[in-house]
């Protein structure tokens, strides 16, 4: 947002001010990526050398290091190659395809997106509006935040397995439960965020409970349920990766575990970028469906 | 806030229906099915009992009676319904089987809570806090490393788990690692923000008092930091959990909460898994109640404290 307000004003500034600092550091970090690789995987250079009875040079080492098939550290341009491959170069109905796993993650984790968000709200709506409910519930989903939730996603996997439900909806119920409680939190937060004025003017209007929350807790709520869609968007993927763990039925979750039984590391880098590139798109999306809320609402800041 | 709440006009109050509608509920359920019936009552006997003392104000009460009649509920929906073991075990089987593998769950608590989560947390914490103090006087570097964390702290971290469990190994040191990359970010971009967060009015104050550069920043921007530093500290606490816990399904020793999570679902035990549930759920509320404590200690002038 204050970036985008900065372009329309005085673009130099913005870019002197942000853009490179941002690749200078992103810059700094390939090269100690590289270095790292050289240094973890030159080990095995060594190793192969000393078996074959030969010592290479320092540059030969080095050339070796970046292009090994099963590095310890892969080197990014390693990983830029094989996800290129695997993204561009295949069918996206293969198995092989990154598109196809990614397809398979993102579609769980939109599924338990809405549902838990959809719950959350209707939670969060229950609450504000019975004092029993909000005494009752209100303190166990604060505790559950506390809570290593993530830890049940096997459980719930192979339970939902074994009465016959598999596919999307169990990755999609993990998903869910993760989104829920962060949503429930911030819309509880944004219902109750009318200050005592505001309340008074509507009852001064004479405004019946539903005409309050149409025409001032929900507006007054949207800023608090975007915070939260956001921090509920990314959990619903981890919680669709973790939840790929135990079954082997694709997705990016699947592919890391794999990955790290057959030792493909380029493999898993590739997954794990591609995880990367999915949130970052997800938390994206929610923001510029935020701004462009906030905006017909008028409360852009 | 609450008084308001009263003051809304209440457009459904007097419809007579919302006495009987709940007895007609119960009475319909159990056409259907007794037990079901016996369940619906029991839930509306303590909605019912809940209802009347939140509008009395007992605010410890209300959430011990949901929290019981859930597990009251739970237990009863299994035994009338003779739900198989494997799929949902009763809390009373889950409390028996916690006391009867203390001995186990202990040791698993101390693998993965305080060998992996909490080395982890602390080093990771602690490289967060310095790294922030280290870039602190290069606002070229705070302006390119800040979007970069704020980035990196919404990416899938546990992803990484496979990946630093090959490098360290099986046991915790792996875990540790992947709880430094978890916590790592989340905690930099919170004590960034903290160490703004002196105004300047305060650090004007510091130079005319000739104060060098680490005074100001160990007797003011420090201690005005902390509230900041302690919310990245609590959202931590829950992410080192996590971590440990999710790094232990990639390989780790014979022990261990992860460990006996995955293990135990293979071989349909989930009592045991419920009970390493509730062990982490319990370690889980603990370690955030640790680090609250130590907030209110340090933080005690902070508005957020206030009772």
């Amino acid at each position: 947002m204050r970036a985008m307000a900065m372009t329309s004003s005085a673009p130099w500034l913005w870019l002197r001010h942000s853009l490179v600092p941002v690749l200078t550091v992103l810059l700094a970090f390939v090269l100690l990526w590289y270095a790292a690789a050289a240094w973890m995987n030159s080990q095995w250079t060594l190793d192969q050398a000393a078996r074959a009875g030969t010592t290479p040079g320092f540059s030969t080492i080095l050339a070796d290091t970046m292009a090994q098939d099963r590095p310890k550290l892969p080197a990014p341009h390693q990983v830029a190659v094989e996800f290129y491959d695997l993204v561009f170069n295949k069918a996206v109905t293969s198995r092989r395809s990154l598109v196809y796993h990614a397809w398979i993650t993102l579609s769980a984790t939109v599924l338990g997106f809405v549902i838990g968000t959809g719950l959350g709200i209707a939670l969060a709506l229950g609450i504000v509006h019975n004092r029993a409910m909000d005494m009752s519930v209100m303190p166990w989903a604060i505790a559950s935040q506390t809570i290593p939730i993530l830890a049940i996603a096997p459980m719930i996997i192979v339970v939902l397995n074994s009465i016959g439900v598999s596919g999307l909806l169990p990755k999609a119920v993990i998903s869910a439960y993760l989104s829920f409680f962060p949503v429930v939190v911030g819309m509880v937060a944004g219902l109750r965020s009318p200050d005592a004025m505001q309340m008074d003017l509507l009852k001064t209007y004479n405004a019946t409970r539903t005409e309050v929350l149409f025409k001032l807790r929900l507006p007054a709520s949207m800023p608090y349920l975007f915070a939260s869609l956001k921090v509920g968007i990314a959990a619903a993927l981890v919680g669709a990766v973790v939840g790929e763990l135990p079954v082997q039925q694709g997705g990016l979750g699947a592919r890391l575990l794999g990955g790290s039984y057959y030792g493909q590391t380029v493999q898993m880098w590739a997954a794990l970028f591609m995880a990367a590139i999915l949130a970052a798109v997800l938390v994206f999306i929610v923001a510029r469906i935020e701004a462009g809320v906030l905006r017909r609402m008028g409360q852009a800041r | 806030m609450s008084s308001l709440e009263e003051s809304v006009p209440r457009d459904w109050q007097g419809a007579g229906w919302r006495r009987t509608a709940p007895l007609i509920a119960a009475l319909a359920a159990g056409a259907v099915d007794w037990r079901l019936g016996l369940i619906v009552g029991l839930w509306l006997l303590a909605w019912w009992v809940n209802t009347v003392l939140a509008n009395r104000g007992a605010r410890l009460w209300v959430p011990l009676i949901f929290g019981l009649t859930v597990l009251a509920l739970w237990e009863m929906a299994v035994r009338l319904f003779e739900v198989p073991g494997v799929i949902l075990p009763p809390p009373s089987a889950i409390g028996a089987r916690i006391m009867v593998s203390l001995p186990i769950l202990w040791g698993d608590f101390v693998q993965t809570a305080i060998k992996g989560a909490l080395s982890g947390y602390v080093m990771g914490c602690g490289a967060a806090v310095a790294v922030a103090v280290l870039i602190d006087r290069s606002s070229f570097l705070q302006r390119g490393l800040l979007p970069v964390a704020n980035f990196a702290a919404a990416l899938p971290i546990v992803g990484t788990a496979p990946i630093l469990v090959m490098w360290f190994g099986f046991d915790w040191h792996s875990k540790a690692a992947v709880v430094v990359v978890m916590v790592f970010f989340p905690m930099l971009v919170n004590t960034m923000a903290g160490l703004r967060a002196a105004d300047a009015m305060q650090g004007d104050l510091m130079r005319t008092y000739g104060a060098t550069y680490w005074q100001t920043l160990f007797k003011l921007r420090f201690p005005a930091a902390m509230p900041f530093i302690f919310n990245g500290l609590k959202i931590c606490t829950t992410l080192a959990l996590i971590g440990a816990i999710v790094a232990e399904f990639f390989g780790s020793p014979t022990s261990g909460m992860g460990f006996r999570i995955s293990t135990s679902v293979g071989q349909l035990a989930l009592d045991m898994v419920w009970a390493e549930i509730t062990i982490a759920a319990l370690a889980g509320s603990a370690f955030y109640g640790a680090v609250a404590m130590m907030a209110r200690g340090v933080t005690f002038w902070h508005p957020s404290q206030r009772q």
